[in-house]
């Protein structure tokens, strides 16, 4: 039998159920394998053994009482941006040292009803503002597949968590590409949901209108697990939609095929700066995909080439509002003054990240007096432009096929003192936040240096089933989700 | 959008309350403007028709009914304040006598 830790949420309902493992046995796997690795992936910001071995003693005294909850005692790393009421949560920041939550985030809830184990707190960019997991203040992250290389961010601690089994499935979010980005440069799969359709309350906001929290695993089938469980209306959620979930993972079917499917290649996506290898390996998918029985169509997406700008004027916008809550009053960092402004100024000065002083100082910008029009309402403008591009082409395709990322995983330092560089190498997700639409990373191949490369697939509102069935039919029709690092090779 | 593409970065840091060092504020100068250069694409797009009418916000009928819930206790709000006094959050003075 495999060992616990490296099984997925799938394996571990029937390891569990048969009643040969238990959930305490796998933690203490899990805590094994986090202490060997002595932080070379270093995917955790804390760990509370103590806890988390209460929780899974818990599940496991409530299977002997025949409880069968979809997740019962199943570990699950949470992105440090969620709150989970007792723990710190420090979204990677100074500025909130010290900080416990005083409630759960609805998502943390909604895994307690399913049995979930909280396991642990994973590293993240600040705010998960950035795309490395390097402008990070409490801890470095690394890739995997390789040590040497960035597992991509914000949710970089949640798919290297993943990948090297330090986790069994980990809970992400996604503003511009910060789950799929991540789960494409580590080989996991990660699933934005459609705006609203996973409650935003108790995660920390960075920009309201773009944010979405969703999984990150080793399996599609584990990610249509886990969002069916996350998923659904929420009154505490203003922006939450009450549409029924559907029973996800019961809709996936190996019998089935991609008959009758049309998917779309925008060809905005496949243009220059794409590196020939992850061009090479999502041309192979779709090839896969045809082969499967999906009729591939061109398509086009005209303002995708606007969106990086577009995305960077709104997020930046939000973010500047969302954070003025982070002046040293009432949690965190404090840094004294003779006055409250003065103590504002040094507390957000001393606890804040270059990162988040730049978005900070950009979105008050395109907010301010004189450029709000040119900026802020000229942006929001071209986002309905986008959002007007994906409508036209989802009455004519089911879904579409896109690489994630430019380029597989880079170095560490490689983009860290040229911002707009790493901007750029979010054009091939941002626009989904902007449409509001859903989308997933599934793995579909390794660079020849070893590292993995990730297809996207991305949906209309609310048809998570569908971007997950097309993910299921591809990775059970392929190998590269089979593959592990081995977390050796620097 | 401004044609020289550049902000008083120390200007919007006082907006912002961020307090910057000056080397802070020649970095930051020199990185936003350039995104400010990058982001001047806009200016590119075609807004003539009038398909960017838009609608957003709540509107009132939307808003749900103002109910008195439970809430977070006082104790765990008291508990994260860097400074606290009385079960009150202390903070420095603001209105001079």
């Amino acid at each position: 039998m495999k060992s616990l830790h490296t099984q997925t949420i799938e394996e571990l309902r029937s390891s569990l159920s048969e009643g040969a493992s238990s959930s305490v046995e796998l933690v203490e796997q899990l805590f094994d394998v986090i202490e060997q690795d002595a932080g070379r992936v270093g995917a955790y910001i804390s760990l509370n053994r103590e806890q988390i071995h209460r929780e899974a003693l818990q599940a496991d005294e409530q299977r002997a009482q025949h409880g069968s909850n979809s997740l019962l005692g199943i570990p699950i790393s949470i992105k440090d941006l969620i709150n989970v009421k007792g723990n710190p949560c420090t979204c990677s920041s100074e500025i909130l040292k010290g900080y416990i939550s005083p409630y759960d985030a609805t998502v943390i809830t909604k895994l307690r009803e399913a049995g979930a184990v909280m396991f642990g707190r994973v590293n993240m960019d600040e705010f998960a503002m950035g795309s490395s997991t390097e402008n990070a203040a409490l801890g470095t992250t690394s890739n995997p597949w390789h040590l040497d290389h960035v597992p991509g961010g914000s949710s970089g601690g949640s798919a290297a968590s993943v990948a090297a089994d330090h986790a069994i499935a980990s809970l992400g979010s996604d503003t511009g590409g910060s789950i799929r980005q991540p789960a494409a440069f580590c080989g996991c799969v990660g699933l934005k949901p459609t705006y609203g359709r996973v409650s935003r309350y108790g995660l920390t906001a960075f920009a309201s209108s773009l944010d979405q929290i969703g999984p990150i695993t080793k399996t599609v089938r584990d990610a249509a697990l886990l969002l069916e469980v996350i998923s659904g209306f929420d009154p505490k959620d203003a922006t939450s939609l009450d549409a029924p979930v559907p029973d996800y993972s019961a809709g996936l079917d190996q019998s089935k095929s991609l008959k009758g499917m049309k998917l779309g290649l925008p060809r905005e996506y496949f243009m220059n700066g794409i590196d020939p290898e992850v061009e090479q390996a999502v041309r192979a998918a779709v090839g896969k995909c045809r082969s499967l029985g999906a009729e591939i169509v061109d398509v086009s997406l005209p303002h995708t080439n606007y969106a990086i700008s577009v995305y960077y004027i709104i997020a930046t916008a939000e973010a500047s509002a969302n954070l003025a809550r982070f002046d040293g009053i009432r949690y965190g960092l404090r840094e004294e003054g003779a006055n409250p402004a003065e103590l504002y100024a040094k507390t957000r000065a001393a606890g804040l990240g270059p990162e988040a002083k730049r978005r900070i100082i950009l979105g008050t910008y395109v907010l301010s007096s004189g450029y709000y029009d040119a900026y802020y309402k000229r942006a929001q403008q071209v986002q309905e432009l986008i959002k007007e591009d994906f409508k036209k082409v989802f009455k004519k395709c089911d879904a579409l096929l896109a690489p994630v990322t430019p380029t597989p995983a880079y170095r560490r330092g490689e983009k860290t003192h040229d911002p707009l560089k790493m901007y750029l190498d979010d054009i091939l997700t941002t626009s989904v936040n902007l449409a509001g639409n859903c989308a997933l990373s599934v793995p579909c191949g390794f660079s020849e240096a070893g590292l993995p490369i990730g297809l996207q697939v991305i949906g209309d509102h609310l048809r998570e089933q569908t971007i997950l069935d097309i993910a299921y039919q591809y990775e059970q029709n392929t190998d590269w989700h089979l593959r592990k690092p081995e977390s050796s090779h620097e | 959008m401004s044609e020289n593409h550049s902000m008083n970065v120390a200007y919007i840091a006082r907006l912002a309350s961020l307090e910057l060092s000056d080397q802070e504020k020649e970095l930051f100068q020199a990185q936003l403007d350039q995104v400010l250069a990058y982001v001047d694409q806009l200016n590119e797009v075609d807004l003539s028709e009038n398909i960017c009418q838009l609608n957003r916000g709540l509107s009132l009928s939307e808003l749900r009914d103002d109910v008195a819930k439970e809430s977070i206790s006082h104790e765990d709000v008291i508990q994260n304040a860097p400074a606290s006094a009385d079960g009150c959050i202390r903070v420095p003075k603001i209105i001079d006598q």
